[in-house]
């Protein structure tokens, strides 16, 4: 990694009640440093919300406002057009952000709502794939084969059988300025998405793919190498829809199969028992659909050597 | 402390709340061979790694002991030891 | 610099749609930030708003959004960042926000919404009763219930007076019946903005969103503050009775009109036998009432303007001296009696003197309540035993015991 940083000020304080290794606060951590202090954050319902503003304390230095699950991107609509009302606009940038439940399934509607009316508010999707906050039920951003609390794999079901929904796309269907997705595994790539997102007026949407070792079943300590793994298999591609086109697609040097990711989680284990072979071979397809859409390098198998950004 | 009608709370205040109590593993920063990528900084869930050049450490008053911190380091120049207390 | 609108309308009688009329008093509370989501029979209250805010003759945001939901979350985040806000709606649009109606009390921001009352579905229907807003009586909003369309003009003033005033800082909801006012056009005096500058000073949020002093809003609260937190909530509402007898007060000092504070009473000296109602069926009581008196019965009415916070003891002083109790209400409570008689026999428990309460529901999705019905409930309540039911009734259509048992 080359980009060097200075110390930013504290915006998002310790002492937060995320669980060990949590991606969720990396993610959270990072886009609030790149975006600064002169920010306004309107927040879902969802881990990040509960582990960091549990009353009288709160993790935020930063003015911020939880209201529901479902409203987050309607109360940042609303933040937004105080603002403007107020001749403040100049005082802060607007920022939303939820949980891939909060964004694509119960918020679906609220965010649709503001990415049509045009208003200047960054929305940043925090996706790890699952209602962690209530124990790790199946959302709509659930990928294909995982295992939830809602997905149980049985003598009848192989865990999740939807692949996940393509968010992203439907942001960009807006006819929104600016559509990206990131990782945690990718700091600087991450802090650049936020920076480029917030010097653009109107609606912004960025999905942070970040890990959950409860929910993902992971050690702790892996939680960026897991979240690395997602893009350099091909399951999770990092690019950005600037005006509608796509565009700056993350290249790989290389690609690692599935397996390499999967294989560390246990909300895949059961892909790799008898029987789950198809299901694996489905997984394995779905990224090498993405490497056709993207332009990524074939499969080199054994493949988990260090990338370079 | 006297609650302000909507519940309103203050900024930071969550720093009260001493989470290196979770620890089971502490980070131990070698100093040996560092390079200053900051990474252990970047990918920290707590945002407590801190320092200058090649000298970093961590605030043990909120490490949980994730590890991740050792796990990105590209120099292996932090290892987790077994928490004594 | 005069609009058009302020040369056509001034401060005197005009004839305007009810809607129109809400529209003219939410114009001169200067609101900063509207949305809403159109819902009959709200529709032309925000109709005329986003032409006004179209012609420049108000300076607001107008956010047009997908549902009532994002509407009342709009006004919540607004009102959080220290501005001004207003929205309407109606029925199944006050069923849909209710999630949110809650969080804002709670968040203690001092939204005005108009209820333009409609019934809920099923089945559906468009025409009036108060059902929408009473089944959302526990949301912690100050609910103030008008008659016609002058108090609703002058009521949504007094709102956000009420809402703001540091003693409150809730959220108040002015209840007009659907159609009945909203579509109706009487001669109404439309404040001057001079004169309404003067009755209410701009909005000074205490605590609000901004870089300059960061503070979060909407923590979550367990066991250990979730009690008290509701409890300032209670306490908030019970203070608000004071600031809305204040606000009557002082709106009559300003413009000579006046129609209770939490409740008004009409010859309720001597009265043997009190009607008690809120909203538009309250203007043709005072009739009905009124020739009753004339042709000798003691008879008196009391309208509940404030229905939360609910006027213990302005109800329990009103109905004092009486014998019998007529309630009438344009909702109902399944299975249970009705919401407003419920109310009304609660504050009497324990009182020294405990008239008789009968109770009907009437006027249920726009069923007229004709002055004959009034009539006979009033001279059934004066003289027999007491009685809980549904007004005019078509019994030919609910008779039971011939179901098809095949």
């Amino acid at each position: 990694m080359k980009t060097r940083v200075e110390p930013a000020p504290e915006l998002l304080s310790p002492g937060h009640t995320a669980c060990r290794g949590c991606g969720l606060l990396v993610a959270a951590r990072l886009a609030l440093q790149a975006a600064g202090p002169r920010v306004i954050v309107a927040n879902a319902t969802g881990c990040l919300e509960i582990t960091t503003s549990k009353f009288p304390q709160s993790s935020w230095n930063v003015p911020w406002i939880h209201s529901l699950f479902e409203n987050t991107a309607a109360v940042a609509s609303g933040v937004e057009a105080a603002l403007k009302a107020l001749g403040r606009q100049a005082e802060a940038r607007v920022i939303a952000q939820a949980g891939d439940g909060g964004t694509a399934d119960i918020g679906l509607q609220s965010l649709s709502g503001m990415l049509e009316r045009g208003h200047d508010v960054l929305y940043i999707c925090y996706d790890n794939e699952a209602y962690m906050n209530t124990g790790i039920q199946r959302s709509s951003l659930t990928p294909l084969g995982a295992r939830t609390s809602t997905t149980p794999p049985g003598a009848l079901s192989w865990g999740e059988v939807r692949t996940k929904k393509d968010m992203p796309a439907i942001a960009a269907a807006h006819g929104i300025p600016y559509v990206a997705t990131a990782s945690i595994a990718y700091p600087p790539d991450l802090v650049k998405k936020v920076k480029r997102a917030l010097g653009i007026r109107g609606p912004k949407y960025l999905q942070v793919h970040s890990s959950c070792p409860l929910g993902w079943g992971h050690d702790s300590s892996l939680s960026i190498r897991v979240a690395r793994l997602a893009v350099q298999t091909g399951l999770y591609p990092l690019y950005e829809v600037i005006n509608g086109q796509l565009t700056n697609v993350k290249r790989l040097s290389y690609r690692s199969p599935v397996a390499a990711y999967l294989k560390p989680q246990r909300r895949f284990e059961h892909l790799f028992k008898p029987g789950g072979e198809a299901l694996l071979a489905q997984v394995q397809a779905l990224a090498n659909a993405n490497a056709a859409k993207y332009g990524f390098p074939p499969v080199t198998e054994g493949a988990e050597a260090e990338d370079s950004d | 402390m006297k609650l302000i009608p909507g519940l309103v709370a203050l900024p930071g205040t969550s720093r009260a709340n001493k989470t290196g109590s979770w620890r089971i593993e502490r980070p131990l920063f070698l100093h040996q061979k560092c390079n200053g990528c900051r990474l252990c900084d970047w990918c920290c869930p707590e945002g407590i790694v801190s320092g200058q050049g090649k000298l970093f450490d961590c605030d043990f008053d909120y490490c949980k002991g994730c590890g991740i911190c050792a796990e990105v380091c590209p120099v292996d120049d932090i290892v987790m030891q077994v928490e004594e207390r | 610099m005069a609009t058009l609108m302020d040369r056509v309308i001034t401060s005197k009688a005009a004839v305007l749609e009810g809607s129109r009329a809400i529209a003219e008093a939410v114009r001169l509370c200067r609101p900063q930030v509207i949305s809403a989501y159109p819902i009959t029979p709200q529709t032309h209250v925000v109709e005329a708003l986003a032409q006004m805010v179209a012609d420049g003759a108000l300076k607001a945001e107008f956010v047009n959004v997908e549902s009532e939901h994002s509407a009342a979350s709009v006004v919540l985040g607004a009102s959080a960042t220290g501005a001004r806000v207003y929205t309407a709606s109606s029925s199944q649009g006050i069923a849909l926000m209710s999630e949110v109606l809650f969080n804002i009390a709670g968040l203690r921001l001092p939204v005005v919404l108009t209820c333009a009352n409609r019934a809920l579905s099923s089945p559906l229907n468009i025409w009036n009763d108060q059902q929408d807003s009473l089944s959302v009586r526990d949301a912690g909003w100050v609910q103030l219930y008008v008659e016609d369309n002058q108090e609703a003009v002058d009521t949504h003033l007094q709102a956000y007076a009420i809402a703001e005033d540091r003693r409150v800082l809730l959220p108040t909801m002015v209840c007009a019946d659907g159609f009945l006012l909203t579509h109706t056009y009487e001669p109404v005096i439309v404040p001057t903005q001079e004169e309404v500058d003067a009755f209410l000073p701009p909005y000074r949020p205490q605590h609000y969103l901004t870089p300059d002093k960061p503070l979060t809003m909407g923590a979550f609260a367990d066991p250990e503050y979730y009690m008290e937190s509701r409890y300032l909530l209670d306490r908030a509402l019970e203070r608000s009775q004071a600031v809305i007898e204040d606000a009557a007060q002082r709106f009559n000092r300003a413009f000579g009109r006046h129609y209770g504070g939490l409740l008004d009473t009409l010859h309720m000296e001597g009265a043997r036998t009190a009607v008690v109602a809120m909203g538009s069926v309250v203007a043709t009581l005072r009739d009905v009432v009124s020739g009753l008196r004339d042709d000798g019965h003691a008879v008196g009415l009391v309208k509940v303007r404030s229905f939360r916070p609910f006027p213990k003891d302005a109800l329990r002083s009103a109905l004092r001296d009486v014998d019998r109790v007529l309630v009438l209400e344009r909702a109902l409570s399944p299975g249970g009696v009705g919401i407003l008689a419920a109310e009304v026999r609660a504050v009497l428990q324990g009182q020294p003197r405990q008239p008789a309460v009968s109770a009907f529901v009437a006027g249920l999705g726009g069923r007229d309540i004709p002055v004959e019905t009034l009539q006979a409930l009033i001279a059934r309540a004066q003289d027999e035993a007491v009685e809980q039911g549904f007004a005019d009734l078509k019994a030919e259509l609910v008779e039971e015991g011939d179901e098809d048992e095949s």
